[in-house]
């Protein structure tokens, strides 16, 4: 899919992602290697987008299984429909009961679940498996044999082979631990908060009326933000935020007002705030 | 040294620090290398890093130990002589204008020029400590500020940023020192076992008893993350607990609807009991990393509980839940706020077990119920005085559990004062010494 790193960050780039030399290279290898990407970090630095980036630079269909505490096979892999299945056999009184039963277990009667979704025909797909600490330890143990061998096992249909593998991108904000095994099966990424410049060229990218020093001094005070011990320190989604907000509000350089009006954008607990105020030397908030 | 000799002893020294690594990883790293190619240091860093480790915590440790393996560079940087003042010139400049290879390069220039100790040529070290002594770069700050400022005028709001910006700087390039003298130290010598005496562990392999006040300070940071990791684990524990035996009645009453076939069991939902939590805490000097990062950690999982109190002691004990309420007490002060706002010591400053415990059971005999799970933290070392046994058998008498928590390595139990063994008899002890066993424990006997 890719020649070099610096192709993937090109190619990113065009997308609208603008890729560290991390997550650029990273994302290489897991193309190289055939291997799929788990990326950790804080909420807000763009995991999933990386992963609609990724699909829409290879042109490739983007399915998604969003984790919730109680997705199950049914929700993730593949379902029965029983409706389907009731109609079939009402359909066919007449019928033996072998007949009727080695039909309702067939093709036809499989709803495709995002999993096995992935798996199945020849065009590029990009599996994006969100928010995967959420999911309940049983779904892992699903993930386990689809991630190391791209393979589905329905038990009355047989083992279902992906014919062209899907490139899987997992996301966590590590409110749970993963396995061990399910992290072995994966490339490790870890997606902080970008560097000053690359921060820079986000908001820049994302708010394109916003003036340069401008955008500058918001990505230094951000930075600021994040030096300081806070409960939720600001993420580049806040920043970006932010640098809305100020455009709106039509401010075209810092001062203590605009900061002091416009600090819940960017912090979420009423103490970070405060506490942000003093260390800002901003009036009495 | 070949580049599958460099990876493998790279991968060693990752698992002689705790890094569980398999040939698989091995081999995804090799094949990393290959697609990669050798030109790009950093491209090569994030590739293995990404190959090999398996979460966030491991890349403290993997970045000094890459350093040592695949170095920047070989031998000395090959400058004259370096002169102090003109060097700390051209690192003020680096610092104004955030240039983080010049300020590599001159990191390597600086240890080169202030940091050789020693005389023969087989002998000699470099040493970070020195290099810093001598180059003083904390000391630069005012005239980096004044030179960003002259140069970009007062910018108005962001200008107050500044200073603790060029603070950030200053730091990352004494870290730069401190590698760059590692690897010049693993030229010399032998490159393993700097990599195993010279990194730092992860913080979650922090000895409690030997963490100093930085790492104590990390460790806190540490906490939050934790208690939510560990209360997500209790609540999916409580909620398959809560799927109990089959519920005969309600599921009769389901199967009306389709002719009395039961298709769909209902189990009995059992009504969820929190358990209360007593804590007993040594917060003698000896000890008193361990039993305030504790205390923090049951505090954050303060909502998992009915009810928690926590008691303090040294020689004398008193509680202080009241202290530990949530979201009032700021972590920073809080071993310093129990020692000074509660009765902890008598006549004489040093723990005393025996006499702590026999006041627990005396005074505070309410807190404890068939409900009631107790964790005593501490080293058990009395001081040679009576560790009062019959004691900690009244409490164990009256509690559904007492788990002793003890920071201290399994082999030093026992020795000198140490009264371990004999209260290991009475109660189940465990040794916990760091993050990694602590959350370890706390979340295998947690009774939920």
């Amino acid at each position: 899919m890719f020649t070099s790193v610096d192709d993937v960050s090109a190619r990113l780039a065009e997308t609208g992602y603008l890729a560290s030399p991390a997550v650029a290279t990273t994302v290489f290898l897991a193309d190289r290697l055939g291997k799929p990407l788990l990326v950790e970090g804080p909420a807000g630095v763009g995991k999933t987008e990386l992963a609609k980036a990724v699909a829409e630079v290879a042109g490739a269909r983007l399915v998604r299984l969003q984790c919730y505490e109680g997705v199950d096979e049914s929700r993730a892999l593949y379902e029965w429909n029983h409706a389907k299945q009731l109609l079939r056999i009402s359909a066919g009184r007449d019928e033996t009961w072998d007949e009727a039963r080695t039909d309702i277990f067939s093709e036809e009667f499989l709803l495709s679940r995002p999993l096995l979704t992935a798996i199945r025909g020849d065009e590029p797909k990009v599996l994006l498996i969100d928010e995967t600490d959420k999911a309940d330890v049983e779904v892992e143990g699903l993930l386990l044999e689809v991630l190391s061998d791209f393979q589905v096992t329905v038990p009355e249909l047989g083992t279902i082979t992906a014919s062209r593998r899907p490139f899987v991108v997992l996301t966590s904000n590590a409110s749970r631990e993963l396995s061990e095994a399910l992290r072995r099966r994966c490339l490790f990424l870890h997606i902080g908060f970008p560097e000053q410049e690359l921060e820079r060229r986000i908001v820049r990218l994302k708010v394109p009326g916003l003036d340069e020093t401008l955008a500058k001094s918001v990505v230094r005070v951000v930075g600021a933000l994040r030096a300081m011990d806070l409960r939720k320190v600001p993420s580049v989604a806040e920043t970006i935020d932010w640098a809305r907000t100020l455009l709106a509000l039509g401010a075209d350089h810092l001062d203590e007002t605009v900061v002091r009006d416009s600090l819940g954008v960017l912090l979420k607990h009423q103490d970070d705030i405060l506490k942000a105020g003093a260390k800002l030397d901003l009036d009495a908030v | 040294m070949s580049t599958a000799e460099r990876l493998t002893s790279l991968v060693g020294a990752l698992r002689a620090h705790g890094v569980r690594i398999g040939t698989g990883e091995t081999v995804d790293a090799a094949q990393a290398v290959e697609a990669l190619g050798l030109s790009d240091r950093e491209l090569l860093r994030e590739g293995l890093a990404a190959t090999l480790l398996h979460s966030t915590a491991q890349r403290q440790v993997f970045d000094p130990v890459f350093d040592l393996y695949f170095p920047r560079g070989v031998g000395a940087p090959g400058t004259g002589p370096a002169d102090r003042e003109e060097l700390r010139e051209r690192l003020a400049r680096a610092l104004a204008t955030n240039d983080e290879t010049l300020m590599a390069r001159l990191a390597a220039e600086a240890v080169d020029g202030f940091g050789g100790y020693g005389n023969s040529p087989s002998s000699d070290g470099w040493s970070s400590y020195q290099t810093l002594d001598r180059l003083r770069p904390q000391t630069l700050l005012a005239r980096v500020r004044d030179d960003v400022r002259g140069r970009q005028g007062m910018s108005g709001f962001t200008d107050r940023l500044l200073e603790d910006e060029i603070r950030r700087r200053i730091e990352a390039f004494r870290a730069l020192v401190a590698a760059e003298a590692r690897r010049r130290v693993a030229e010399r010598r032998d490159r393993d076992e700097i990599a195993r005496r010279a990194v730092a562990p992860t913080t979650d392999r922090v000895d409690f008893l030997f963490a100093g006040k930085d790492r104590l300070a990390e460790l806190r940071r540490t906490v939050q993350p934790l208690a939510r990791k560990l209360a997500t684990r209790l609540a999916a524990r409580r909620r398959r607990a809560a799927r109990g035996s089959i519920d005969l009645r309600r599921t009769l009453r389901g199967s009306l609807s389709t002719g009395g076939m039961p298709m769909k069991p209902v189990l009995r939902r059992r009504r969820p009991a929190r358990p209360e939590l007593v804590l007993l805490c040594d917060v003698s000097g000896s000890v008193s990393g361990f039993s305030d990062f504790t205390m923090l950690l049951v505090q954050a999982l303060h909502d998992q509980f009915g009810k928690v109190r926590v008691f303090a002691f040294v020689n004398r004990l008193d509680e202080v839940t009241p202290l530990l309420r949530h979201g009032a007490a700021d972590p920073e002060g809080l071993g310093a706020r129990i020692r000074a706002e509660a009765t902890l010591t008598g006549w004489h400053g040093s723990s005393d077990y025996g006499v702590a415990l026999g006041e627990f059971a005396s005074l505070y005999g309410d807190a404890l119920s068939p409900r009631t799970t107790v964790f005593v933290l501490g080293d058990a070392r009395t001081n040679m005085s009576d560790p009062n046994l019959p004691a900690v058998r009244e409490i164990t008498e009256r509690a559904r559990r007492v788990y002793w928590l003890n920071p201290e390595a399994r082999a030093q139990w026992g020795t000198g004062d140490s009264a371990a063994y004999e209260y290991a008899e009475l109660v189940e002890m465990h040794e916990c010494r760091n993050v990694r066993q602590l959350s370890a424990l706390v979340g295998r006997l947690l009774p939920i």
